[in-house]
């Protein structure tokens, strides 16, 4: 009897137990969708302005310079939030879901911004830009122009942007009696990353850690040179398109036949370490590895050529990304935002990072002014007129072989893309450790697509 | 709720038995009319259990409540014109879509194996670490050191220092006995995820196994001894029995914490090959997807599957502590 009743009384003690644990843990997932609110400012009299930024080397300098800012207009004070590059998106993407007005300038990347653009959520900069002579908005790169505007409206300006080319370890190639040519094709490059493939060298070093961003950045720019797409004009997957299958079955075996090991844990990081210590013959990616591969702490600063992104179907195949500010609309001190936009993306603030801080800390890829500036060419002539040329050959509203029904290279800018991106990455992984083949995936991957693209229609 | 709340609730019906006084009874054994003293101070107390009980309901229900409501709801945080209510939607997506069932059994299959191997591992140590030797104070704190580094330091210390294919330790280590490079994470990421696992959780298994190590009697141990059982037979009968209670105590603790791991898998696998696990699935549907509504619904699918596990394993196991408890 005394056991039956202490059962009891324990029975309901527990069953307060679990829900308390499995709830709270719900709560936390729920406190995270929550937005906060918040940051109201007046219109007049001082302003502080919130900016969301990526906590990027170049974004760094933008908060160590912003005295300037300050001090020319003394009414208005910025304040940064610097956060890493997925906690940004999500903080920021809440914020501006939710209208929840916390921020006055977000940093966005050139995926989200035809997104949010469409969606009313960022304040159309064009007319802004135009009305002030000094701003001189023609200057601005045209394809980074290109990919920020949705129908005539100009809704980010670039603060520094970024195409993809193909670095080569200079020593290895002499050493082996090969010469790279300034527009290698990806067939001359497998080529050569399987004759200096070693043990202890990889012949290329090629991203394949899932994600939309990493291993789909360059995946998708060798699939459109392959002539695939991942949607056609009418927005119809195209997933497992015989170009398409082509192109991925090209990637990962070269990575299994010459690129390094354990694909799976390789991004842009792994690769960057990987190269400038010299364990990599090859690597294909964002411009801006350059800066670090060039610097101090690189065992291969000064023996590193930049070449062209390899390519088959297409003369170009360099990716365009660019990090951008912009204002949502749910701002109150849009007017104060616009100044200190419109400073940290002018020449004035190139000049200003130029002098104090080095050439070589210029944030690149956004003004073309900035690749006609001797002092920062001097900085960095082993890859600045490469990069410009990539930037401007590049052209985000037709990457590929044939036409498709959105702005932009090595993403889709739908809001399923990522989602997308991420699951056919993951199934990717498969491919890498040969435990599903390159067309069950695909497969699986078109019937994902394809609800993708319905979507749009 | 913090872990030694739980230990406490969960421990006590174990030793209730053995030594505490009978628990006050909850039934009145019959309707004996109460005074009017008795009646007030019967009513004081009630009020005053009031605030209590709302507290409780408004933190532990809300949360809960709310999301229910988002899973009925057909809500993408980029397309804010097309929130709706969806009806029953979502929950069919979670259990068509596939990603449900295969995201079950990599749960089971890593907290499983973590616990086990980490258990095991555990009582060896416990083992070791219980007899009497010079530096046993240091040794026990150097052995703990694991459970007490946060999961997402130890997960980045095995992808670059450990497990990395071309400078990781562990590499270097089969390379001089003639093993060729492992891709870890590309070959075998649910191993490479449960490794890290059972680091982690080895020290906490060995902790509440050498409790109960310590809890047995010398007397026990040197009668049997006396009696002709070598240290084999008196670990296999007397000792294992004796640990059986930790042992439970200790899977299921282990069980609840390991359910909700998420930094290795986010750090080193990011969901590949049969590591994408509940806790992971949840937050890539709303934060990579954006779903909210759907993530809503697996949230509410994972609470309850959680609960009834859970009761399921947690009247099994109180069952056989109270048999143990009432052996002689």
């Amino acid at each position: 009897m005394k056991r039956f009743e202490m059962t009891k009384s324990y029975s309901m003690k527990k069953r307060l137990v679990l829900s308390a644990v499995a709830f709270s843990s719900v709560g936390v997932l729920l406190a995270g969708c929550s937005g906060a609110g918040g940051g109201a400012q007046q219109a007049d009299g001082p302003v502080t302005l919130t900016l969301a930024t990526v906590n990027n080397p170049q974004m760094k300098d933008m908060e160590e310079l912003k005295g300037a800012f300050e001090d020319s207009h003394p009414d208005i004070t910025v304040d940064f939030v610097a956060m890493e590059e997925n906690d940004l998106r999500d903080a920021v993407t809440k914020d501006v879901a939710t209208q929840g007005g916390q921020y006055d300038i977000v940093t966005v990347g050139s995926y989200e911004v035809p997104i949010w653009g469409q969606n009313d959520w960022l304040v159309d900069l064009g007319p802004l830009a135009e009305a002030d002579p000094a701003y001189n908005v023609d200057d601005l790169l045209p394809p980074v122009r290109a990919a920020l505007t949705v129908d005539d409206s100009l809704f980010a300006v670039p603060f520094y942007g970024e195409s993809s080319f193909l670095m080569y370890n200079k020593d290895m190639f002499a050493a082996a009696g090969l010469t790279m040519p300034t527009n290698p094709t990806w067939d001359e490059v497998a080529g050569f990353a399987r004759t200096l493939k070693t043990d202890d060298v990889a012949g290329i070093c090629l991203r394949g850690k899932p994600g939309w961003g990493e291993l789909f950045a360059p995946l998708t720019t060798v699939v459109q040179t392959f002539g695939g797409s991942w949607f056609d004009e009418g927005w119809n997957a195209e997933v497992n398109s015989p170009e398409f299958a082509e192109a991925v079955q090209f990637y990962t075996d070269l990575v299994k036949d010459a690129g390094e090991a354990d694909p799976v844990s390789t991004g842009f990081t792994e690769c960057l370490n990987l190269f400038s210590q010299g364990n990599a013959a090859m690597w294909y990616d964002a411009t801006s590895a350059a800066g670090p591969l060039e610097s101090e702490t690189s065992a291969v600063a000064g023996k590193v050529g930049y070449v062209h992104a390899p390519v088959k179907e297409t003369k170009e195949s360099g990716w365009l990304w660019a990090w951008n500010l912009a204002i949502p609309n749910t701002s109150k001190s849009q007017d104060a935002a616009w100044e200190f936009v419109s400073w940290a993306t002018s020449t004035e603030y190139i000049d200003l990072v130029g002098t104090t801080l080095g050439w070589e800390r210029v944030p690149p890829g956004s003004r073309t002014s900035t690749y006609e500036n001797e002092n920062y060419l001097a900085a960095a002539e082993a890859f600045a007129p490469i990069t410009k040329d990539i930037m401007l050959a590049v052209n985000p509203t037709q990457p590929g072989v044939n036409p498709q029904p959105w702005v932009g290279i090595q993403y889709v800018t739908v809001p399923e893309f990522q989602d997308l991106g991420n699951q056919v990455s993951q199934d990717i992984a498969d491919v890498f450790a040969g435990r599903d083949t390159v067309k069950n995936v695909l497969d699986k991957g078109q019937e994902l697509a394809q609800q993708a693209g319905d979507a749009q229609k | 709720m913090t872990a030694p709340d739980l230990i406490r609730t969960v421990a006590e019906p174990g030793h209730g038995p053995a030594h505490a006084a009978p628990p006050t009874s909850v039934r009145r054994p019959a309707k004996t009319p109460l005074t009017g003293g008795q009646k007030k101070a019967l009513r004081l107390a009630r009020t005053l259990v009031w605030p209590a009980i709302v507290v409780a309901i408004l933190v532990t229900q809300i949360p809960f409540l709310v999301t229910i409501y988002y899973s009925f709801q057909n809500w993408n945080l980029m397309r804010p014109g097309s929130r709706g209510f969806a009806g029953f939607d979502n929950y069919v997506t979670v259990f068509t879509g596939g990603a449900f069932m295969q995201s079950l059994s990599a749960t089971v299959v890593i907290t499983g194996s973590s616990i086990v191997l980490s258990v095991l591992f555990g009582l060896g140590i416990a083992l070791l670490l219980n007899r009497k030797f010079f530096g046993q104070g240091l040794a026990r704190t150097l052995v703990i050191t694991p459970f007490l580094m946060m999961p997402a330091a130890a997960a980045l210390i095995f992808k670059w220092s450990m497990l990395d294919a071309n400078v990781g330790m562990v590499n270097w280590g089969l390379s001089t006995l003639g093993v060729d490079p492992v891709q870890w994470n590309t070959d075998f990421p649910a191993l490479t995820v449960i490794m890290v696992l059972t680091w982690q959780y080895t020290p906490f298994m060995m902790l509440i196994l050498l409790a109960g190590l310590q809890s047995q009697s010398k007397e026990t141990l040197e009668a049997a001894s006396v009696d002709g059982a070598g240290p084999i037979r008196s670990f296999l009968h007397m000792t294992l029995p004796h640990l059986r209670q930790y042992i439970e105590l200790a899977v299921l603790l282990g069980g609840i914490m390991l359910l909700q791991v998420f930094d290795p898998i986010a750090i080193m696998t990011r969901g590949t090959g049969g590591t994408k696990t509940l806790s992971y699935l949840l937050y890539e549907r709303a934060f990579v997807g954006l779903e909210i509504g759907e993530a809503a619904a697996y949230g509410v699918i994972t609470v309850l599957l959680t609960i009834i596990v859970a009761s399921v394993a947690l009247r099994l196991l109180f069952k056989i502590f109270s048999n143990e408890g009432a052996k002689p």
